[in-house]
């Protein structure tokens, strides 16, 4: 066999992942002819690595609640929500001169997680148990969310929070791993074993599969559907607090254009959004692509940043109609056969 | 003998690869009522389509009414008088009857406007040509199957249809309703309008056919008269194959009853259902669709629980509250609907074979081991001999007897003591249907008991010791099939 025909047989095996590696390659190699000393810095690599986890992380919890056929609007909502309360606690607990004891930093990581946990459970309830679509249920509570944190904030900014948590998040781990991307890392490894190696995984990919067939299986799906919500809450929450520390303060419409950025790098990354089929690789491929994009053009002085909306658009399509031909199996360059 | 009607002359198609159709003819003669029968796969869903324009072939030709085609077009087709009655009908269920039938013309004559009068018009013409009395303002969402069919036969009329092909028709339809079907069906053929019937159904093969043609993996066997034909060399034609049918009789039975219901009843659907079963025992249940059949099935699995009366295991009362409690109770269930109750059609036949028992296949916390649960997919790929390369493959790429035994082997996976088999062989072809009643013979002999339902009343009468028929929610009679026969039970069906 050839390099060319095992190159091939490679791109063959997922032709969606294939595919996202192929368009970042192309894009790295053009940053590198284009702007090499500008985008090739460790500076550059790390500042992307710390901003994608934000959405990266709403996203992973999208991508979990869409596999079993339904979505999570309600992420941001979480997110700022979550954001709020923990940045009030810090502020409460924290001395005269705005310094905080050492552990009420993982306290408030402990309890961001609960309230992410408890608003995904809320979700998962309201879907599993009183059958609201998922799509008009994490509206609801998207607005719900949102509408409590207005509340608690008047709708202003909760800032000058003590130093040390931005500081914290923002340090770089041996100087030079950036705090944020282990969170993204962490939470993509767990759902990436909990997806493929346990039974969770497999039953959830079913219920998106065919709910009836699971249901004729003996599967218990409102137990599943809250879990799922659960865990969309908690990467929602995660995404909160990486928020608080990358604009140092919480405030309840931050982030708003992340909802639907999120479900568009899910449905690029290879998720259907019916349901059944999607992986956290394609995901996490994603999510980089789209990094490496939006640093990339911000490269290029000339270029103004209100054309980021129109290229993001223009890959995404790009990547559903190639999706489309993938699926119908129709080839645009047809393989010599030999 | 007269100018044939159509003239389908070796025609070949292939699909990526696979010859679909290797050289086949077919001949009707005006007015005829003519059987295509065949397994799942032969071919003939394929020579329809390519006769109604759908696919085109790669080579033969096509002569209809005199006039030679070499590729039809579905425009061609419905010019030259040909309709197809698909099995999903092609109907749009959220109008109404009227507009469904009207459209069609409607949309021909070029008007823009809605004007319900002359759409009125149209629609009583056309429901009168076959007799059909229906509410013109219904929804066709609304209508059963049944109804919904003669919308869609009562719109076929409407372009002056020479031929008419039914693409399996009675799939789902019950006795009845085939009988009104196949009066409609003599009526047409007074009218001079021929018939292509297609159907896998011994029985109705002979009701209604003068001559029949019958293909197998994309060629045609057999064509010929229908009253040469019988049940065995039916059989043969269709699978090449023989078969010994031999009756059930129980070997292996236990004592005690392992289930046991006493006045079993859901409000609305079945009454005071009492029977016992025990293990090694096959029970039939038969009845007309709405007989309740279905909803005891699916209270006997704790999908719709019953709310009257009691069910005891082994001796214990049991509540089935939910599909869960079923399974706990070793309870399993083969649903009626394979495709969208059964299987994952997607995922792999993997997958679908473990799904039931995966807890059982993990540790603790619900990590897979996954040597246990390769060994346990090729186990059962191989116990039920399921044809197939790579488990890992979709299951939608086996044939309708493939899947089935996945769903055989998801719950026999489950290791049940009671396995509920809802309409087991339908849709799946004379051969793995021979298959699957001997896995179920030599399942009861091993000591499972087996509940078949289904209103196939040979496969009943061969496979079960006992049979119960189902009369609007009650026990109408009770028989041992060796010493019944088909009119017998049917007269107390109806």
């Amino acid at each position: 066999m050839g390099i060319g025909a095992k190159l091939s047989a490679i791109y063959r095996r997922d032709r969606h992942i294939s595919r996202l590696i192929l368009m970042m390659v192309v894009w790295a190699a053009f940053m590198a002819i284009t702007r090499f000393d500008k985008f090739y810095t460790l500076i550059n690599f790390q500042t992307m690595a710390s901003q994608f986890p934000e959405f990266g992380l709403m996203s992973l919890g999208i991508m979990v609640c869409m596999i079993t056929g339904g979505i999570d609007l309600s992420t941001v909502g979480v997110a700022n929500l979550v954001s709020i309360c923990a940045a009030m606690l810090m502020k409460g607990m924290a001395n005269e001169e705005g310094e905080i004891a050492a552990y009420v930093i993982p306290l408030c990581f402990v309890i961001a997680i609960a309230l992410g946990a408890v608003a995904g459970a809320f979700n998962g309830l309201l879907i599993s148990r009183i059958r609201i679509p998922p799509i008009l249920a994490t509206l609801g509570t998207s607005e719900l969310f949102t509408g409590i944190a207005i509340v608690l904030t008047d709708g202003k900014a909760v800032s000058k929070l003590p130093r040390v948590y931005s500081s914290t998040i923002n340090s770089k781990i041996f100087g030079l791993i950036p705090t944020q991307l282990v969170f993204f890392a962490v939470m993509a490894l767990i759902l990436w074993f909990l997806l493929t190696r346990t039974t969770y995984g497999t039953k959830i990919y079913m219920i998106g599969t065919s709910a009836r067939a699971a249901e004729f299986s003996g599967i218990r799906m409102s137990l599943l559907l809250i879990k799922t919500y659960m865990l969309s809450g908690i990467c929602a929450a995660l995404g909160g607090m990486v928020m608080l520390a990358n604009y140092n303060s919480a405030r309840a419409d931050y982030g708003t254009v992340y909802t639907l950025q999120c479900v568009l790098i899910v449905v690029l990354g290879g998720v259907n959004p019916n349901g059944g089929s999607g992986k956290t690789s394609g995901v996490v491929l994603a999510i980089c692509l789209l990094q490496m994009l939006q640093t990339g053009i911000n490269r290029f002085p000339q270029i103004s940043s209100y054309y980021i909306s129109l290229i993001w658009g223009g890959v995404l399509i790009l990547v559903m109609v190639l999706n489309y031909f993938t699926e119908h199996n129709i080839h645009l360059f047809k393989p010599k056969r030999s | 003998m007269a100018q044939p009607l159509l003239r389908a002359v070796d025609i070949c198609k292939s699909f990526a690869g696979v010859q679909a159709l290797k050289g086949v003819s077919l001949e009707i003669q005006p007015g005829e009522i003519h059987c295509l029968a065949g397994e799942n796969g032969c071919g003939k869903s394929t020579l329809i389509k390519i006769i109604s324009g759908v696919y085109q072939q790669d080579s033969g030709y096509i002569e209809f009414n005199g006039k030679r085609f070499g590729k039809i077009t579905p425009r061609d087709a419905i010019a030259s008088g040909i309709q197809v009655i698909y099995q999903d009908f092609s109907i749009f269920p959220n109008l109404t009857v009227m507009e469904n039938l009207a459209l069609n013309s409607e949309l021909a004559d070029g008007h823009k406007l809605v004007n319900r009068k002359r759409m009125r018009k149209i629609a009583e013409e056309a429901i009168a040509k076959i007799n059909f009395d229906v509410e013109l303002d219904r929804l066709v969402g609304t209508l059963s199957v049944a109804e919904k069919q003669m919308v869609a036969i009562s719109r076929a009329l409407m372009f002056n249809a020479r031929l008419i092909i039914m693409d399996e028709p009675t799939t789902a339809l019950t006795r009845k309703e085939v009988q009104a079907l196949f009066k409609i069906i003599m009526r047409l053929k007074q009218q001079g309008i021929a018939i292509l019937f297609v159907s896998h159904k011994l029985n109705e093969v002979f009701e209604i056919s003068e001559r029949f043609t019958i293909f197998r993996s994309g060629e045609l066997v057999v064509s010929g008269n229908t009253s040469d034909l019988d049940d065995k060399k039916f059989s043969y034609y269709m699978t090449g194959r023989e078969f010994e049918d031999e009756l059930f009789t129980p070997q292996n039975l236990s004592e005690k009853p392992v289930l046991e219901a006493k006045g079993l009843g859901l409000t609305g659907f079945f009454e005071d259902i009492s029977f016992t079963l025990r293990k090694g025992e096959i029970l039939g249940i038969t009845g007309l669709l709405d007989s309740g059949r279905t909803e005891l099935a699916l209270s006997l699995f704790g999908m719709r629980p019953a709310d009257k009366g009691a069910l005891y295991k082994d001796g214990e009362e049991i509540h089935l509250k939910s599909p869960q409690d079923a399974i706990k109770n070793r309870i399993g269930y083969v649903p009626e609907d394979r495709l969208s109750e059964g299987l994952f059609l997607p995922r792999s036949i993997a997958d679908n074979v473990v799904i039931s028992e995966i807890d059982r296949l993990a540790s603790g916390v619900g990590i897979i081991d996954r040597a246990k649960r390769r060994s346990e997919i090729y186990r059962w790929v191989r116990d039920m001999a399921i044809a197939t390369p790579n488990p890992e493959n979709a299951c939608s790429t086996l044939s309708g007897g493939n899947q089935q035994r996945i769903v055989l082997a998801k719950w026999l996976a489950c290791n049940p003591d009671v396995l509920v088999l809802n309409g087991p062989t339908v849709g799946v072809d004379i051969g793995s249907k021979h298959d699957i009643h001997a896995i179920l013979q030599r399942l009861a002999n091993e000591g499972m008991a087996i509940i078949i339902i289904s209103d196939d009343l040979p496969e009943v009468l061969q496979n079960c010791s006992r049979l119960l028929v189902l009369k609007a929610g009650r026990v109408a009679a009770e028989f041992l099939p060796a010493s019944t026969n088909e009119q017998e039970v049917l007269s107390h069906m109806l």
